[in-house]
């Protein structure tokens, strides 16, 4: 019924995954910076529903829930760590009046 | 899900990912987030995943995304766009992720895995009918009464199931609240309490402490700002 195999869904995943590891490397942004680290937690999001799906329970012939429950989990971790997150930036422009990593080098050795 | 869908809605959660790190203004970058959120929300719809879809769109595109849009225009941060790129980050960002892809693009070629099966919702019915009526017999038994089967209640998995519907956040709930509905395969395992009760207080607490973590953050005159 699906024509879409289990490697294209792990590929978008590793794909955006990819793309949000980029943005953590180049940006220079705090905020975008942070962004991007929420795209590589909703890549990994992508491929447990992946598997969810695919390994179907052998008691009733439906998706693995534990699956699905672990991203509502690491969905709320996220939304949690973007609250925090957030307080800590606007707390770090309080006291230096930017957001842009290269200006940030107190914790340089 | 139909193939085409599936190629449209991970081409829109790519290029909104590229996008939103491309662009320079981090409001932008915010309303491409959302793009790429959507796009992978229609993806987890297409693996039957109906709630996490839901959920998907209502926090990151709803919640999160408001409140990154916020803190931009909070701070104003218009004269951040000026800046250039540096080459070497550049290159370490192009390089760094493309090893990354070659590498799961390595496995997946090795890998074989078998095609996704279509749900059999009638066949689920029926074993979630035959839990329920062990579960009920095990009872009568412990009780010591009479077990009749005409007496067991039809649950709301078992009744949608059998009107052919997928009750995907019951199914959801279960699996946080009563674990699996299966006992010889909880069994298996070595412990009888398969739910995920534990975990869900355990985020409950997490929750707590980022509130109060955000409202200390916050606070005039807070460790941040006397330094």
């Amino acid at each position: 019924m699906n024509p879409v195999s289990l490697s294209e869904y792990l590929m978008v995943s590793g794909i955006l995954f990819a793309i949000g590891l980029a943005g953590v490397i180049v940006r220079r942004n705090i905020i975008v910076i942070f962004m991007c680290l929420e795209m590589m937690l909703a890549a990994a999001n992508l491929t447990l529903v992946a598997f969810s799906r695919h390994n179907l329970s052998t008691f009733d012939g439906l998706p693995d829930y534990n699956g699905q429950v672990l991203v509502f989990f690491i969905i709320t971790v996220a939304a949690a760590e973007v609250a925090v997150g957030l307080a800590i930036i606007v707390a770090l422009y309080r006291a230096r009046q930017t957001v842009n990593v290269d200006d940030l080098t107190s914790m340089r050795g | 899900m139909p193939q085409v869908l599936f190629y449209l809605f991970s081409v829109l959660a790519v290029l909104s990912a590229c996008l939103m790190v491309i662009v320079k203004n981090p409001v932008s970058s915010a309303l491409w987030m959302v793009g790429a959120f959507v796009g992978m929300a229609a993806l987890f719809v297409g693996l039957n995943a109906y709630f996490v879809g839901i959920i998907q769109i209502l926090v990151y595109a709803g919640a999160i995304m408001v409140l990154f849009v916020f803190i931009i225009m909070l701070l104003d941060l218009k004269a951040e766009e000026k800046r250039v790129w540096k080459p070497a980050n550049i290159a370490a960002g192009a390089v760094v992720p493309t090893i990354l892809l070659l590498q799961i693009l390595g496995v997946l070629l090795k890998s074989d895995f078998e095609p996704f099966q279509e749900l059999d919702l009638k066949t689920a019915a029926t074993a979630h009918q035959q839990a329920s009526l062990d579960l009920y017999q095990e009872k009568a038994k412990k009780a010591g009464e009479e077990f009749d089967p005409a007496d067991v209640p039809v649950g709301k998995i078992q009744a949608n199931l059998e009107d052919n519907q997928l009750p995907d956040v019951h199914l959801v709930g279960r699996t946080v609240f009563a674990g699996r509905a299966d006992k010889a395969a909880s069994q298996s395992f070595g412990f009888d309490d398969t739910s995920n009760n534990l975990p869900l207080q355990v985020m409950g607490v997490l929750l707590v402490v980022a509130t109060i973590g955000v409202v200390v953050l916050s606070k005039k005159g807070s460790p941040a700002k006397s330094n």
